[in-house]
């Protein structure tokens, strides 16, 4: 009936997770009896669940980001715990069944649940807006997707509490990951959740790309788009490329564990090689898919701030474009340690320094944008300016492990790992931050508090120097990846400054709460009334933040790169139609959650082999889009009147208010 | 070695860093083979190269924003220059000339530090067979027909030539002070040429996860005199325990923290053994010769198995 | 609607699935999902290749396929492609009946495909030959299996849409649908052809 499930699937014995499990229950009820008390579940169902509108997913699929760093940050701070205490005789507070579980769960988390949604909600929220666009292509899809990424999430935190995650390493190599070295379900919770997520951001990647190669408001050629929507295009295109090649090597392997066949088993024939190859080529793309909408990001701030346009803008995107190619011919040099040949070994790795070119084009594009420009240090230009520093030492050491003969010595070593989190940290979460920070206005319509959020920043990347650089030493002591305990005493000294860096990030995170705790409360004080708090170039802030949900009243026409700059510079920006035309928007739909759900229900069936439940909530899958398809009252029509009503509230608003800001404002630019 | 003399002098720079960083012993800056020698002097040599753009952009980049922070009022301000032929021609131009030079290193030095590449040394080498298991490391010395769990011991300057496969999961074959690493797989053989120049006992590791014990997978490496190395021989083949397919899988059975085990007589064909466990059927020739076992009883397809041969 | 003033460009920015000027949209966004499909499939073929000698101890391909029985089921598809072809021509001349007419005999071609494969499945399985066999049947019935579970897909797909062409008519919607269903019936017979070459003449030949 339920089949491998029992009670004593649940880790009881655990104290950890079981006080894990009663403060999110305890959350979780409070959050319950909150929505019950206030009678707000109509609106967080018809607001939110069902919305299709860009923006809301965005703020979603960011909620859930945020939710899952400290998910994977709390992994994160137990594993420095750990290997602070683990030395010698002691083997710390995690045994290796436990240690095994988290970093892989952390590795998990990051990438797939707080980095990919971080970066799939800030282009949710920013693309459509940039290229003067009223929604995605599909919005239905839109909803499909996150709610099948949520799924994926929902299966890794129910993985905490019923039953247990992948022991495996987030690559989940084989033979490993082979029922007869991994026969729990771990590997299986990892098999679904990902399939399910990856699903999900498949489906974003075609949606921004129709969204971005056919409704472009009239006037955006390819070569006058917003740089940020330019990099999440390369991303997409990534994402389109390489993500099915995640969906059939996690196929393969689900079938090596479900139907006893042999793609990477030692038995029969099987070949694990062949899984390490099919990982990378879909992971190697992923960090670029990682890093791009972070570059575009950092390009939009840096010449928001400098009150300058973006320096080699045309080099910029060929640079991301060279970063995309490039990007799917390097996988190799994952496993230089494999025993391939000399000359394979030698192309992937000139391949790989190749990449850095682009890269380096770039930091110096942002360094030319400064250059003659007015830098205004607000808190994103701290993330951009601790990104470049910070990425340009990741870079280095990425091009050093990029040597073989190097990498010979430098794999699987903490040196990797310092690599790594030096750009992902630097790179993509530096990144993300700047942009949530950048555009948390324009989606809520006040500005975050600046003061904590520097607090914030250098929390954070002091917290980052610290944890991290110990570790390049410690890969040149020796000392390799995924080690639960050791006995070299010279060691610890190091991983207990990396363990006091992770609780300098930790005040990071905490400043950052509070910065948004306390933003939220003098709301009023920081609100928006212009549209455009920052001195803005691009159309996102042409219109009010937040935007009315139909995003612009009239389409802007476009003439330059920096379209609203150029609006603004001609005196034709805030110009109020003589009247408004009907404006076409789609309905909110039930359909996309209740896929998701019954997504992460099939999953879940699957992973404990309830074949019942796994079939029946397939078919309800199936059926709804079926319903869905038959459903022909999916959108409607905003009338004049109404459009008018809304417009006049903002206008009103921006010059009651927004006159006096908006010459502060444009004389901080000038 | 070309690398050495490019990176001369100039590597003593690099060490300032790396002391402030703690006078501690770390092993890859203190190879003691040549493996490993020609490999920290290359990472010096990249990480060198690589600082010639590095450190300029780190210091532009904080000395631009100084310099144009808003407040500066007095600096020059050019809100629509976004463009300069000259200066991209310099940020194309200038990672290219590193990175092909660099490009060139890799080249030269992937090709010398092929882990599979014989050493070059008048020395015979030793051939050292290594399988790795649930969680330790078994090692065959074909030549002296012996074999130890989690030690080995080689002469001084005489290159040693590792097979490596494995038994279960994937491992991967490190000794840290000595240089490169290699990957050990069930039913695969791979490679590894490594040599010491000084005499000592050396951290050997896996570098990839294998499951519960990993942490623990851990053996000494011992690099000692020509007489030192026949005395250890001479201590292993005085063990009575031997081992042969009977008991080795018992051996193979997972176990964690494993003490050092000689075994005074090794089967010939062990090592053999272990690896064509998990080959049978890739090849024709062991294809042919399971075909009797593979044609299932009663269907038509038989007859064509049989017309096939 | 005659109020909507927007250039037709515009309008089709903004549409959805049923609306006639999204059609546009809807069969780019068809055509990039195809190619992932096309990613999809290239990975499957590529582990075939890898695996295809990996028989171990098990038959290769050379002792199990019966090429006269998988020639029947190529020409099965390739028929039902044609027969999609008409009922797309019948589509365009607004003739419900005929374009039904057609789908239903695709759709007959594609169930007897998806029939004959499960019988060719079931009898390597019942010989012992399943994909638990070796490393080569894993890869085989996996990519020969992946082809046929889209074809199915595709089959329920076109049950779904005979019903609504039959309730609701040609309508725009209905023939955008008829035209991304119609990619991805031609896709999946191009994916055929290389199964068919890759899997079964070349594994014959071998």
């Amino acid at each position: 009936m339920f089949g491998k499930l029992t009670l004593e699937s649940v880790p009881f014995h655990e104290p950890i997770i079981m006080v894990t499990i009663a403060v999110v229950a305890l959350l979780g009820f409070a959050v319950v009896a909150a929505l019950t008390y206030y009678r707000q579940w109509g609106y967080l169902w018809s607001e939110w669940l069902t919305s299709v509108d860009h923006k809301k997913i965005g703020v979603m699929y960011i909620l859930v980001a945020l939710i899952m760093l400290v998910r994977g940050f709390a992994d994160a701070i137990m594993m420095r715990a750990q290997l602070a205490m683990a030395q010698g005789s002691e083997q710390g507070f995690l045994p290796p069944e436990h240690y095994d579980q988290i970093f892989t769960a952390h590795g998990v988390i990051m990438i797939i649940f707080m980095a990919m949604p971080f970066m799939v909600g800030l282009m949710n929220i920013a693309v459509p807006l940039q290229i003067g666009a009223r929604d995605v292509a599909f919005p239905f899809l839109n909803s499909l997707s996150f709610w099948l990424f949520a799924a994926g999430a929902i299966l890794v935190n129910i993985s905490l509490g019923v039953g247990e995650f992948a022991r495996t390493g987030w690559v989940a190599y084989p033979p490993l990951a082979e029922l007869g070295y991994s026969p729990g379900v771990g590997v299986d919770y990892y098999i679904w959740a990902l399939q399910l997520s990856g699903l999900g951001t498949l489906l974003t990647g075609v949606n921004f790309l129709v969204t971005v190669f056919k409704m472009r408001t009239p006037g955006m050629t390819l070569m006058k788009m917003p740089i940020f929507t330019w990099a999440c295009t390369f991303t997409n295109i990534l994402i389109v490329a390489s993500f099915p090649i995640l969906t059939a090597t996690l196929g393969l392997l689900t079938l090596d564990r479900y139907l006893d066949m042999h793609f990477f088993t030692n038995e029969l024939g099987g070949n694990a090689m062949m899984y390490i190859n099919l990982f990378w080529a879909w992971g190697h793309p992923e960090v670029y898919i990682l890093i791009l909408p972070a570059f575009g990001i950092f390009s939009e701030v840096i010449s928001t701030f400098s009150g300058k346009k973006l320096f080699g803008y045309t080099s910029m995107v060929w640079a991301s474009g060279a970063i995309t190619l490039l990007g799917f011919v390097v996988w190799l040099h994952h496993f230089f340690t494999m025993g391939s040949g000399a000359n394979v070994n030698a192309f992937f790795g000139v391949a790989t320094m190749i990449i850095s070119v682009p890269t380096g084009v770039k930091l110096f594009s942002w360094l030319f944008t400064m250059f003659r420009g007015r830098v205004r240090f607000t808190t994103p230009v701290l993330w951009t300016l601790g990104f470049m520093v910070t990425f340009t030492i990741g870079g280095m050491t990425g091009v050093l492990l990029a040597v073989p003969g190097a990498d010979y010595v430098l794999h699987n070593s903490l040196f990797l790992i310092a690599h790594f989190h030096n750009t992902i940290i630097g790179g993509a979460v530096f990144g993300y931050l700047a942009g949530f920070t950048f555009w948390f206005p324009k989606a809520f319509g006040f500005k975050l508090d600046e003061r904590l959020g520097k607090g914030a920043f250098w929390c954070w990347i002091t917290g980052f120097f610290v944890a991290f650089m110990p570790l390049y030493v410690l890969g040149f002591m020796g000392m390799t990846r995924r080690l639960n305990h050791y006995d070299n005493p010279m060691w610890q000294p190091y991983l207990i400054v990396a363990f006091c860096g992770a609780a300098l990030i930790f005040c990071g995170i905490l400043f950052q709460i509070a910065q948004l705790i306390v933003s939220f409360k003098n709301r009023e004080q920081l609100r928006d009334l212009t549209g455009d708090p920052w001195g803005g170039r691009t159309l996102e802030w042409s219109t009010s933040s937040p935007p009315p949900f139909y995003n612009f009243a009239e389409l802007p026409t476009v003439h330059n790169i920096d379209a609203f700059y150029d609006m603004k510079e001609k005196g034709t920006a805030y110009q109020r139609p003589a009247s408004y035309s009907p404006i076409h928007m789609p309905k909110n739909t039930a359909a996309g959650v209740v896929i998701g759900l019954l997504g992460a229900v099939f999953g879940f069936a699957m992973v404990w082999h309830i074949w019942w439940l796994a079939g029946l909530s397939f078919l309800g899958m199936i059926a709804t889009f079926i319903v869905r398809s038959y459903n022909q009252d999916v959108d409607y029509y905003v009338q004049p009147d109404e459009i008018e009503r809304i417009e006049n509230q903002h206008h009103a608003r921006f010059e009651a208010h927004g006159q006096a800001l908006n010459t502060t404002s444009f004389a901080e630019q000038v | 070695m070309k690398i050495e003399q490019f990176s001369g002098y100039l590597k003593h720079l690099v060490w300032l860093p790396l002391l402030l960083l703690g006078g501690c012993k770390m092993a890859l800056l203190d190879p003691k083979g040549q493996v490993g020698m020609d490999e920290k002097s290359l990472i010096i040599t990249a990480t060198l190269l690589m600082l010639i753009v590095v450190v300029p952009v780190i210091v532009m980049t904080l000395a631009f924003a100084w310099k144009y922070r808003a407040s500066n009022t007095k600096a020059t301000y050019h809100p629509n220059w976004s463009h300069s032929n000259r200066i991209e021609l310099v940020v194309w131009l200038v990672p290219c000339v590193i990175v092909a030079i660099l490009g060139t290193i890799t080249w030269t030095s992937t090709h010398e530090l092929d882990p599979y590449r014989p050493l070059d040394s008048d020395v015979k080498p030793i051939e050292i067979q290594v399988v790795s298991l649930d969680w330790k490391w078994l090692f065959i010395y074909p030549e002296q027909g012996i074999a130890t769990v989690n030690e080995i011991a080689f002469p001084k300057d005489t290159p040693v030539n590792f097979k490596i496969t494995s038994q279960s999961a994937m491992n991967s074959f490190f000794i840290p002070q000595l240089g490169s690493q290699i990957y050990s797989m069930a039913g695969m053989q791979t490679k590894l040429h490594l040599i010491a120049n000084h005499e000592g006992s050396f951290d050997g590791i896996s570098a990839n996860l294998s499951g519960e014990g990993f942490s623990d997978m851990k053996f000494q490496a011992i690099s000692t005199s020509e007489d030192g190395f026949k005395d250890w021989v001479a201590k292993v083949k005085s063990n009575p325990e031997t081992l042969d397919a009977s008991n080795y899988p018992a051996l193979a059975e997972p176990s964690k923290a494993d003490p050092v085990r000689y075994f005074g007589a090794v089967s010939p064909t062990l090592y053999q053994h272990i690896l064509m466990q998990y080959a049978h059927g890739g090849h024709h020739a062991m294809n042919h010769a399971e075909h009797a076992d593979a044609g299932m009883p009663g269907m038509h397809m038989n007859a064509r198995i049989e017309e096939s041969h | 609607m005659s109020t909507d003033v927007m250039s037709s460009h515009h309008a089709a920015g903004h549409d959805h699935e049923h609306d006639h000027d999204s059609g546009g949209n809807t069969v780019f966004g068809f055509w990039l999902y195809l190619m992932t499909d096309c990613v999809l499939f290239a990975c499957v073929f590529a582990t075939y290749a890898v695996l295809v000698n990996h028989t171990a101890g098990g038959p290769s391909g050379k002792e199990i396929f019966e090429l006269p029985y998988v020639l029947g089921e190529t020409f099965l598809l390739l028929i039902s492609s044609c027969t999609y072809g008409f009922s797309m021509l019948a589509a365009h001349r607004g003739s419900k009946s005929q374009a039904l007419g057609w789908l239903a005999a695709t759709f007959l071609l594609g169930a007897g495909f998806i029939g004959m494969e499960i019988n060719e499945f079931h009898h390597l399985i019942v010989e012992g030959f399943g994909p638990d066999r070796s490393a080569f049947l894993s890869s085989f019935f996996t990519l020969v299996g992946m082809h046929g579970l889209h074809v199915t897909a595709g089959l329920v797909w076109m049950l779904v849409l005979m019903a609504q062409i039959k309730t609701r008519g040609l309508t725009p919607q209905n023939n955008t649908r008829l035209m991304c269903l119609s990619l991805f019936w031609h896709f999946l017979d191009i994916v055929w052809i290389c199964v068919f070459t890759i899997v079964y003449l070349m594994g014959v030949a071998a």
